[in-house]
Protein backbone atom coordinates (compact mmCIF):
# COMPACT_ATOMS: atom_id res chain seq x y z
CA UNK A 1 0.00 0.00 0.00
CA UNK A 2 1.41 3.38 -0.59
CA UNK A 3 1.16 5.93 1.62
CA UNK A 4 -0.46 8.69 -1.07
CA UNK A 5 -3.40 6.31 -1.64
CA UNK A 6 -3.78 6.69 2.85
CA UNK A 7 -6.76 9.23 4.12
CA UNK A 8 -5.65 11.85 6.24
CA UNK A 9 -8.02 9.43 8.70
CA UNK A 10 -5.13 6.62 8.72
CA UNK A 11 -3.06 7.60 11.46
CA UNK A 12 -6.07 8.91 13.93
CA UNK A 13 -7.78 5.72 13.18
CA UNK A 14 -4.80 3.62 14.13
CA UNK A 15 -4.71 5.48 17.14
CA UNK A 16 -8.15 5.37 18.23
CA UNK A 17 -8.06 1.38 17.41
CA UNK A 18 -4.85 1.35 19.50
CA UNK A 19 -6.61 3.32 22.07
CA UNK A 20 -9.90 0.56 22.74
CA UNK A 21 -7.80 -2.35 22.30
CA UNK A 22 -4.99 -1.00 25.33
CA UNK A 23 -8.07 0.20 27.31
CA UNK A 24 -9.58 -3.66 26.55
CA UNK A 25 -6.43 -4.73 27.77
CA UNK A 26 -6.29 -3.07 31.19
CA UNK A 27 -9.96 -4.15 31.96
CA UNK A 28 -9.20 -7.57 31.02
CA UNK A 29 -6.25 -7.78 33.66
CA UNK A 30 -3.83 -8.77 30.45
CA UNK A 31 -1.63 -6.26 31.52
CA UNK A 32 -0.94 -6.92 34.52
CA UNK A 33 1.93 -10.13 34.47
CA UNK A 34 0.00 -11.55 37.84
CA UNK A 35 -3.16 -12.33 36.39
CA UNK A 36 -1.60 -14.43 33.58
CA UNK A 37 0.42 -16.16 35.87
CA UNK A 38 -2.08 -17.20 37.67
CA UNK A 39 -4.12 -18.10 34.26
CA UNK A 40 -1.43 -20.49 33.28
CA UNK A 41 -0.94 -21.95 36.81
CA UNK A 42 -4.37 -22.80 36.36
CA UNK A 43 -5.30 -20.48 39.63
CA UNK A 44 -7.62 -18.33 37.13
CA UNK A 45 -8.86 -19.57 33.66
CA UNK A 46 -10.77 -16.03 33.21
CA UNK A 47 -7.83 -15.50 30.38
CA UNK A 48 -9.42 -17.93 27.88
CA UNK A 49 -12.32 -14.98 27.84
CA UNK A 50 -10.01 -12.57 26.52
CA UNK A 51 -8.56 -14.37 23.79
CA UNK A 52 -11.35 -16.32 23.04
CA UNK A 53 -13.79 -12.93 23.19
CA UNK A 54 -10.98 -10.96 21.10
CA UNK A 55 -10.80 -13.71 18.23
CA UNK A 56 -14.66 -14.15 17.98
CA UNK A 57 -14.92 -10.34 17.14
CA UNK A 58 -12.51 -10.08 14.56
CA UNK A 59 -13.09 -13.44 13.42
CA UNK A 60 -16.82 -12.13 12.83
CA UNK A 61 -15.21 -8.90 11.20
CA UNK A 62 -12.78 -10.20 8.89
CA UNK A 63 -15.23 -13.33 7.53
CA UNK A 64 -18.15 -10.49 6.71
CA UNK A 65 -15.37 -7.44 5.53
CA UNK A 66 -13.84 -10.21 3.39
CA UNK A 67 -17.51 -11.83 1.91
CA UNK A 68 -19.44 -8.57 1.51
CA UNK A 69 -16.99 -5.80 1.40
CA UNK A 70 -15.13 -3.88 -1.13
CA UNK A 71 -12.44 -2.07 -0.02
CA UNK A 72 -11.24 -0.20 2.98
CA UNK A 73 -11.79 3.63 3.03
CA UNK A 74 -8.42 4.81 4.43
CA UNK A 75 -5.88 2.79 2.28
CA UNK A 76 -8.28 1.84 -1.08
CA UNK A 77 -6.84 -1.45 0.02
CA UNK A 78 -8.66 -4.56 -0.90
CA UNK A 79 -9.82 -6.80 2.62
CA UNK A 80 -7.91 -9.62 2.66
CA UNK A 81 -6.73 -11.98 5.54
CA UNK A 82 -2.85 -12.26 6.18
CA UNK A 83 -1.72 -15.82 5.98
CA UNK A 84 1.27 -16.83 6.94
CA UNK A 85 3.71 -19.74 6.06
CA UNK A 86 3.44 -22.46 8.52
CA UNK A 87 7.41 -23.41 8.74
CA UNK A 88 9.66 -24.94 10.87
CA UNK A 89 10.23 -20.65 12.82
CA UNK A 90 6.95 -20.98 13.81
CA UNK A 91 7.08 -24.01 16.41
CA UNK A 92 10.75 -22.72 17.35
CA UNK A 93 9.38 -19.25 18.23
CA UNK A 94 6.28 -20.40 19.94
CA UNK A 95 8.41 -22.31 21.98
CA UNK A 96 10.51 -19.66 22.83
CA UNK A 97 7.64 -17.21 23.27
CA UNK A 98 5.78 -19.68 25.56
CA UNK A 99 9.17 -20.03 27.80
CA UNK A 100 9.30 -16.25 28.11
CA UNK A 101 5.63 -15.73 28.63
CA UNK A 102 5.59 -18.35 31.35
CA UNK A 103 8.58 -17.11 33.07
CA UNK A 104 6.99 -13.31 33.14
CA UNK A 105 3.53 -13.38 32.64
CA UNK A 106 3.60 -10.42 29.85
CA UNK A 107 3.75 -10.28 26.20
CA UNK A 108 3.96 -7.30 23.74
CA UNK A 109 0.68 -5.71 23.70
CA UNK A 110 -0.12 -5.85 27.26
CA UNK A 111 3.23 -5.02 28.07
CA UNK A 112 2.60 -1.59 25.97
CA UNK A 113 -0.49 -1.04 27.95
CA UNK A 114 1.12 -2.07 31.21
CA UNK A 115 2.98 1.08 31.16
CA UNK A 116 0.02 3.01 30.39
CA UNK A 117 -1.44 2.04 33.94
CA UNK A 118 1.73 3.43 35.52
CA UNK A 119 3.86 -0.10 36.02
CA UNK A 120 7.06 0.84 35.55
CA UNK A 121 8.54 -2.30 36.30
CA UNK A 122 7.13 -3.42 33.51
CA UNK A 123 9.63 -1.57 31.47
CA UNK A 124 12.24 -4.52 32.10
CA UNK A 125 10.01 -5.98 30.16
CA UNK A 126 10.18 -4.04 27.18
CA UNK A 127 13.52 -3.55 27.65
CA UNK A 128 14.06 -7.31 27.23
CA UNK A 129 11.75 -7.76 24.49
CA UNK A 130 13.59 -4.85 22.63
CA UNK A 131 16.63 -6.62 23.05
CA UNK A 132 15.38 -10.43 21.86
CA UNK A 133 14.16 -9.35 18.72
CA UNK A 134 17.49 -7.42 18.58
CA UNK A 135 19.06 -10.80 18.91
CA UNK A 136 17.04 -12.30 16.86
CA UNK A 137 17.26 -9.87 13.92
CA UNK A 138 20.71 -9.73 13.91
CA UNK A 139 21.32 -13.53 14.38
CA UNK A 140 18.75 -14.17 10.87
CA UNK A 141 20.56 -11.52 9.04
CA UNK A 142 24.65 -12.73 9.84
CA UNK A 143 22.75 -16.08 8.88
CA UNK A 144 21.02 -15.11 5.92
CA UNK A 145 24.70 -14.65 3.81
CA UNK A 146 24.56 -18.56 3.88
CA UNK A 147 22.79 -20.72 1.46
CA UNK A 148 19.14 -21.50 3.88
CA UNK A 149 19.22 -17.98 4.63
CA UNK A 150 18.67 -16.69 0.71
CA UNK A 151 16.21 -19.55 0.01
CA UNK A 152 14.34 -18.31 2.98
CA UNK A 153 14.25 -14.81 2.43
CA UNK A 154 12.52 -16.02 -1.28
CA UNK A 155 10.40 -18.42 0.07
CA UNK A 156 9.26 -14.86 2.35
CA UNK B 1 -11.66 -34.05 45.60
CA UNK B 2 -15.17 -35.62 46.57
CA UNK B 3 -17.85 -35.34 44.53
CA UNK B 4 -19.68 -32.56 46.43
CA UNK B 5 -17.13 -30.40 45.56
CA UNK B 6 -17.10 -30.42 41.91
CA UNK B 7 -19.59 -27.54 41.54
CA UNK B 8 -16.64 -25.46 43.96
CA UNK B 9 -13.96 -26.60 41.99
CA UNK B 10 -15.69 -25.46 38.82
CA UNK B 11 -16.37 -21.62 40.22
CA UNK B 12 -12.69 -22.02 41.81
CA UNK B 13 -11.67 -21.80 38.37
CA UNK B 14 -12.58 -18.00 37.94
CA UNK B 15 -12.08 -16.41 41.46
CA UNK B 16 -12.94 -13.20 39.45
CA UNK B 17 -15.45 -13.53 38.13
CA UNK B 18 -15.71 -13.62 34.12
CA UNK B 19 -17.29 -10.62 33.18
CA UNK B 20 -13.88 -7.89 32.98
CA UNK B 21 -11.98 -10.86 30.89
CA UNK B 22 -14.78 -11.52 28.32
CA UNK B 23 -15.50 -7.50 28.23
CA UNK B 24 -12.10 -6.33 28.08
CA UNK B 25 -11.36 -9.09 25.17
CA UNK B 26 -14.47 -7.92 23.20
CA UNK B 27 -12.95 -4.70 23.49
CA UNK B 28 -9.27 -5.68 22.15
CA UNK B 29 -11.17 -7.59 19.26
CA UNK B 30 -13.36 -4.22 18.54
CA UNK B 31 -10.14 -2.30 18.66
CA UNK B 32 -8.88 -4.81 16.00
CA UNK B 33 -12.01 -4.64 14.02
CA UNK B 34 -11.88 -0.77 13.78
CA UNK B 35 -8.61 -0.71 12.20
CA UNK B 36 -8.96 -3.86 10.15
CA UNK B 37 -12.33 -2.69 8.90
CA UNK B 38 -11.20 1.18 7.93
CA UNK B 39 -7.51 0.19 6.84
CA UNK B 40 -7.51 -3.80 5.92
CA UNK B 41 -4.76 -3.96 8.16
CA UNK B 42 -4.83 -6.86 10.52
CA UNK B 43 -2.96 -5.39 13.51
CA UNK B 44 -0.58 -7.08 15.86
CA UNK B 45 1.48 -5.96 18.65
CA UNK B 46 4.80 -7.69 18.93
CA UNK B 47 6.16 -6.26 14.69
CA UNK B 48 6.62 -3.03 16.58
CA UNK B 49 9.74 -3.98 18.06
CA UNK B 50 11.34 -4.76 14.33
CA UNK B 51 9.92 -1.94 12.97
CA UNK B 52 10.75 0.37 15.54
CA UNK B 53 14.54 -1.14 15.89
CA UNK B 54 14.73 0.08 11.93
CA UNK B 55 14.68 3.55 13.07
CA UNK B 56 18.39 2.76 14.97
CA UNK B 57 19.76 0.05 13.34
CA UNK B 58 21.19 -0.88 9.81
CA UNK B 59 20.89 -4.37 10.36
CA UNK B 60 19.18 -5.40 6.98
CA UNK B 61 16.74 -7.87 8.76
CA UNK B 62 14.72 -4.43 10.68
CA UNK B 63 14.94 -2.13 7.58
CA UNK B 64 13.08 -4.68 5.11
CA UNK B 65 10.70 -2.55 3.35
CA UNK B 66 7.21 -3.40 5.22
CA UNK B 67 8.85 -3.08 8.19
CA UNK B 68 10.03 0.83 7.36
CA UNK B 69 6.93 1.23 4.97
CA UNK B 70 4.57 0.52 8.07
CA UNK B 71 7.02 1.84 11.60
CA UNK B 72 5.15 5.13 11.57
CA UNK B 73 1.48 3.49 11.94
CA UNK B 74 3.14 1.13 14.05
CA UNK B 75 4.31 3.32 16.58
CA UNK B 76 1.11 5.20 16.73
CA UNK B 77 -0.89 2.23 17.51
CA UNK B 78 1.57 1.24 20.47
CA UNK B 79 1.06 5.20 21.58
CA UNK B 80 -2.65 4.54 21.43
CA UNK B 81 -2.47 0.95 23.38
CA UNK B 82 -0.43 3.15 26.02
CA UNK B 83 -3.01 5.67 25.98
CA UNK B 84 -5.88 3.71 26.20
CA UNK B 85 -4.46 1.49 29.07
CA UNK B 86 -3.70 5.12 31.08
CA UNK B 87 -7.60 6.27 30.66
CA UNK B 88 -8.48 3.25 32.61
CA UNK B 89 -5.33 3.14 35.01
CA UNK B 90 -5.68 7.08 35.93
CA UNK B 91 -9.48 8.08 35.07
CA UNK B 92 -11.12 5.34 35.28
CA UNK B 93 -9.23 3.53 38.49
CA UNK B 94 -7.03 6.07 39.33
CA UNK B 95 -3.86 5.56 40.78
CA UNK B 96 -2.41 2.82 38.83
CA UNK B 97 -0.27 -0.18 40.31
CA UNK B 98 3.14 -2.01 39.87
CA UNK B 99 3.85 -5.49 39.80
CA UNK B 100 5.35 -7.47 41.90
CA UNK B 101 6.98 -10.26 39.57
CA UNK B 102 10.58 -9.85 40.09
CA UNK B 103 12.81 -7.87 37.27
CA UNK B 104 15.06 -10.56 36.55
CA UNK B 105 12.03 -12.72 35.58
CA UNK B 106 10.25 -9.38 33.85
CA UNK B 107 14.04 -9.21 31.72
CA UNK B 108 14.68 -12.85 31.13
CA UNK B 109 10.90 -13.29 29.86
CA UNK B 110 11.09 -10.21 28.14
CA UNK B 111 14.23 -11.65 25.76
CA UNK B 112 12.80 -14.85 25.50
CA UNK B 113 9.27 -12.96 24.44
CA UNK B 114 11.27 -10.45 22.02
CA UNK B 115 12.87 -13.13 20.19
CA UNK B 116 10.10 -15.70 20.10
CA UNK B 117 7.86 -13.63 18.91
CA UNK B 118 9.72 -12.45 15.93
CA UNK B 119 10.88 -15.86 14.94
CA UNK B 120 7.10 -16.74 15.33
CA UNK B 121 6.02 -14.15 13.13
CA UNK B 122 3.58 -13.55 16.15
CA UNK B 123 2.58 -12.85 19.38
CA UNK B 124 -0.76 -13.22 21.62
CA UNK B 125 -2.19 -10.72 19.78
CA UNK B 126 -1.71 -10.91 15.81
CA UNK B 127 -1.54 -15.08 16.19
CA UNK B 128 -3.46 -15.17 19.12
CA UNK B 129 -6.43 -12.69 18.66
CA UNK B 130 -6.08 -12.07 14.23
CA UNK B 131 -4.62 -15.36 13.51
CA UNK B 132 -7.11 -17.60 15.41
CA UNK B 133 -10.06 -15.22 14.13
CA UNK B 134 -8.68 -15.48 10.37
CA UNK B 135 -8.67 -19.83 11.49
CA UNK B 136 -5.42 -19.42 10.16
CA UNK B 137 -3.54 -23.07 10.49
CA UNK B 138 -0.05 -21.35 10.91
CA UNK B 139 -1.47 -19.25 14.17
CA UNK B 140 -3.43 -22.10 15.36
CA UNK B 141 -0.21 -24.04 15.62
CA UNK B 142 2.02 -21.30 17.33
CA UNK B 143 -1.02 -20.31 19.76
CA UNK B 144 -1.35 -24.18 20.45
CA UNK B 145 2.67 -24.09 20.98
CA UNK B 146 3.16 -21.26 23.12
CA UNK B 147 0.20 -21.97 25.49
CA UNK B 148 1.61 -25.39 26.22
CA UNK B 149 4.67 -24.32 26.65
CA UNK B 150 4.27 -21.42 28.67
CA UNK B 151 1.84 -23.57 30.96
CA UNK B 152 4.44 -25.70 31.60
CA UNK B 153 7.29 -23.53 32.51
CA UNK B 154 4.85 -21.21 34.43
CA UNK B 155 3.96 -24.66 36.54
CA UNK B 156 7.73 -25.30 36.75
CA UNK B 157 8.76 -21.77 38.20
CA UNK B 158 5.77 -22.36 40.56
CA UNK B 159 6.82 -25.61 41.41
CA UNK B 160 10.81 -24.28 42.30
CA UNK B 161 9.05 -21.79 44.57
CA UNK B 162 9.93 -18.51 42.90
CA UNK B 163 6.97 -15.78 43.65
CA UNK B 164 6.01 -13.21 42.74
Amino acid sequence: MSKNDRSPWFLPVIYVGGLIFGFGLAISGMARPEVVLDFLQFEDLGLLFVMGGAAVVTGITFAGATRYLDRAPLTASEYTRRVKDLDRNVIVGGTIFGVGWGVSGICPGAAYASVGIGNYPILWAIGGMFLGAYVQGYWRTFRSDDAAGVTEVLSN
Amino acid sequence: MSLSMVPFAVSGFFPRGIMPYLFGGLLVGFGTAVIYLATNITAGASTFLESTLSYVSNVSRFNRLDYVQSRDWRLVFTAGIVSGAAVYGFVLHPGGWTTNVQWWRLLGGGILVGAGTRLGKGCTSGHGVCGVGSLSNTSIVNVGTFLVVAIGTAQLVQALGVAP
